[in-house]
């Protein structure tokens, strides 16, 4: 593409990264993959230092971060959605949430600016791993039967109408919710990314022109790198709050 | 002068048409975007009369604010993708 005479980049230059380690295997490791375990290693490692035995009962430092970002979860998300009983999926949505905040926010960190999340592998395999959850939640509560009678024939709906909604319901309780999941998330980190990298573009181009007209743009791309961080925090509490509104609805059917 | 008509055919032409479909995309986004901005416009317009109501209800509200908006936006993020898709 071309526009004000600077060459934009192609798409694929923007997310797709050279492997750099265990080429042509199943495993081969590149940035977005390096993002992933260091997102892993850092989500692990905040609560293991969170939660090691220490004399003072203030907490503070890391174990501050966590435990207020347990208590997030637990006010805003569980308590809200689920209820009381919704606490033994506490571990499940703490750790979902820091998981993916952790690889949405390199999206805005210096000299790594990408979005691991822009690749659709992980987000597709977290929703998998949601979907998968919630069905066997809603097995496992109501039985099979039950669970397929609740999903798909709500209660309310006078019975002539059920020949239109069990289809509608069957199509938007096992498909479109994962992929729908899977696309926001996804979708929301490319365009963040590509925002950015529109702004960035626009302003070194205008730089190398003249410097007086880049500070519009480059103003734009501070002001984005603040909204992109908001992004970051609402797609982790979004994805958070949908697994929880999935579990919640297997756990307690509409009577 | 049917060489030149060639020539344009075969490079130029090829290249306004793509020109053409990068145009057609941007506005398909521009149209899958209508809806989902008007659904959270009313959405958050709601929640916010309703939390200037109800004070203590702003949390509730404040969650399922943002559920709505997850929902809503899920559509223009669809355009946004079939957008991608589709440049040449």
């Amino acid at each position: 593409m071309n526009f004000l005479a600077l060459e934009f980049p192609p798409v694929s230059h923007l997310f797709d990264w050279p492997t750099i380690w265990l080429d042509d295997t199943l495993l081969a490791v590149n940035k977005t993959v390096l993002i992933y375990i260091a997102a892993t290693i850092v989500t692990m490692l905040i609560f293991t230092l969170a939660g090691r035995p220490r004399e003072s009962l203030v907490p503070a430092g890391i174990q501050h971060v966590a435990e207020s970002g347990v208590t997030f979860i637990e006010k805003s998300v569980v308590m809200q959605i689920i209820g009381p009983d919704g606490k033994k999926f506490m571990p499940l949505l703490t750790s979902l949430f820091f998981f993916v905040l952790f690889s949405n926010i390199t999206e805005v960190i210096p000299f790594i600016q990408f979005p691991a999340n822009g690749r659709m592998a992980i987000p597709a395999t977290l929703a998998l791993m949601v979907w998968l959850i919630y069905n066997v939640v809603g097995v496992k509560k109501q039985g099979m039967f039950g669970y397929l009678k609740n999903s798909l024939f709500p209660p309310g709906v006078p019975w002539p109408l059920y020949t239109i909604v069990a289809p509608i319901e069957l199509v938007s309780t096992f498909v479109v919710r994962p992929f729908s999941l899977a696309v926001r998330l996804w979708a929301n980190m490319v365009a963040g990314h590509l925002l950015l990298v529109t702004f960035a573009i626009l302003s070194a181009a205008l730089w190398e022109i003249y410097y007086a007209p880049a500070v519009l743009p480059f103003a734009m791309l501070i002001l984005m790198t603040g909204f992109e961080i908001l992004v970051s925090f609402l797609q982790a509490f979004i994805f958070t709050i949908l697994t929880a509104v999935y579990i919640g609805g297997s756990m307690h059917p509409e009577h | 002068m049917f060489s030149i008509l060639a020539q344009i055919a075969a490079g130029e032409l090829l290249d306004g048409l793509k020109a053409i479909g990068a145009g057609l995309a941007v506005l398909g986004y521009g149209l899958a975007a209508i809806g989902p901005g008007l659904g959270i416009g009313m959405v958050v317009g709601n929640a916010i009369s309703a939390m200037a109501r109800q004070p203590e209800s702003a949390g509730m509200v404040r969650t399922t604010m943002f559920l709505g908006i997850a929902f809503i936006e899920a559509l223009a993020l669809i355009g946004f993708v079939a957008f991608m898709l589709m440049l040449p």
